[in-house]
């Protein structure tokens, strides 16, 4: 029987300012303009390509989990996740549903492989998993196949290192290979780039960071995976350090394991979408 | 063996770390309560009556009276948390970041849509860049270790 595969990784930006200027209509200004033709490519592709589950890789904003407990990986298991009230209502974007049997399973193989996921059968999800959603899929009366969510702690310090981010994902792809069913899997990483949203550094932007993250990304994960925290919070802000979470979804790709080099079919990369630096890349693994 | 905390030295931004999250637990879990509506209506109605409600301090709950963000940053709180207290006052993200560095709205939408502020000179504490505390009109607030 053939198995479940990891075909491409998706990775942007989830700037909330984003999904309210798409909700309150605001997309054809010529702010918001500059952002979203960085998606045309591939909201096209994504409809040429579609997946049959996404591992949407993530973090909550002081959403769904408060300071009660801080799970440092959480997977989402439910049937469905419905959009969070963050304090501004909930977003007017479809219920998510979920892959229960397939999350399941990577929960499984995943702490088998000495990663302590936390299992999570009931959550509400904010605006880090709706607004890349969104991003690709446009506004849709429903979200065109489910969506397993995977919470990273990036809050509370410590954070997960960028190494530890890397090997998740790759044992994220042993786990999705093992699945005895053939579904076509995309993981996206989500979050970044550059952004502090606090203090009186607020607003820092550093462009050549995240166009040498993203370089590096591309073409050399396994050295990116080993620069240490501070590097994030001094060179791209205290928030910046989100990007720990694109190394999941690259540390997934085939190449990290001897497989061929990944194609990359886009990239993207504009300042500002209110606080933040937007980037965008899709990689493709070769068959 | 001391814990390693080597972003004390990067000016004008306090690290929520364990240590931070402890001394904010109270005030970030009543930032949490305005998810409600219905607490937000009634944090509203009486400001004082319910934070009253909650064990904080008296220069915690001082601090959200006065919205003063870098204060309440400073005392444990955590911006996540803190943006539930903008978002019951109809303030966006870009507002309640703005509000922290002294300058007005418009210098800080301005500043993003030119690009942003400069790493140069925000690295270290002690260089000159924009964000250090002796260039800031509140940057003697500024709480680091």
């Amino acid at each position: 029987m053939s198995k479940a595969r990891i075909s491409a990784s998706v990775y942007t930006s989830h700037v909330p300012a984003i999904g309210a200027a798409l909700d309150l209509g605001k997309s054809s200004e010529p702010y918001w303009q500059k952002v979203f033709a960085g998606y045309e490519f591939s909201k096209q592709w994504l409809k040429e390509n579609p997946p049959d589950v996404i591992l949407l890789v993530f973090n909550d904003h002081a959403t769904a989990f408060s300071l009660d407990m801080i799970p440092t990986f959480a997977i989402g298991t439910a049937a469905s996740f419905t959009p969070a009230d963050e304090g501004w209502g909930p977003r007017p974007v479809p219920v998510v549903q979920g892959h229960p049997e397939l999350a399941a399973h990577i929960a499984q193989s995943v702490i088998q492989q000495d990663f302590d996921l936390t299992i999570v059968n009931k959550m509400d999800v904010d605006h880090g998993l709706t607004v890349p959603l969104s991003l690709m899929f446009g506004q849709p009366r429903q979200w065109p196949c489910p969506v397993i969510p995977f919470a990273v702690n990036v809050v509370q310090y410590p954070v997960p290192s960028g190494q530890r981010c890397f090997k998740l994902g790759q044992a994220l792809r042993r786990a999705v290979e093992s699945f005895d069913k053939p579904l076509n899997v995309q993981i996206w990483g989500t979050g970044g780039m550059s952004h502090q949203l606090q203090g009186p550094r607020a607003g820092l932007i550093n462009k050549v960071f995240d166009n040498a993250f993203l370089d590096r990304l591309i073409a050399d994960p396994a050295g990116q995976a080993a620069v240490p925290h501070i590097d994030y919070v001094r060179e791209a802000g205290s928030e910046g350090i989100e990007l720990v979470m694109w190394l999941i979804a690259r540390g997934a790709m085939s190449d990290v394991t001897g497989g061929k080099a990944p194609e990359v079919l886009h990239r993207f990369y504009h300042v500002p979408a209110s606080n933040t630096a937007v980037g965008h890349l899709i990689l493709e693994n070769p068959l | 063996m001391a814990l390693d905390k080597p972003y004390l030295d990067v000016p004008g931004t306090t690290i929520f770390d364990a240590e931070q999250s402890r001394l904010g637990y109270h005030l970030n879990q009543f930032c949490m309560s305005l998810m409600k509506a219905e607490n937000r209506a009634r944090f509203k109605s009486d400001e004082r009556a319910y934070l009253d409600e909650w064990p904080m301090t008296e220069e915690q709950k001082q601090a959200v009276l006065a919205r003063d963000l870098n204060r309440c940053i400073a005392v444990g709180g955590n911006i996540y948390f803190l943006a539930k207290i903008g978002a019951t006052d109809g303030k966006s993200f870009q507002q309640m970041a703005g509000s922290m560095t002294g300058m007005s709205e418009i210098q800080y939408r301005d500043m993003m849509i030119g690009g942003g502020r400069s790493i140069e000179g925000n690295r270290h504490i002690g260089e000159d860049g924009d964000a250090q505390a002796h260039r800031q009109p509140q940057g003697q607030q500024k709480v680091n270790s």
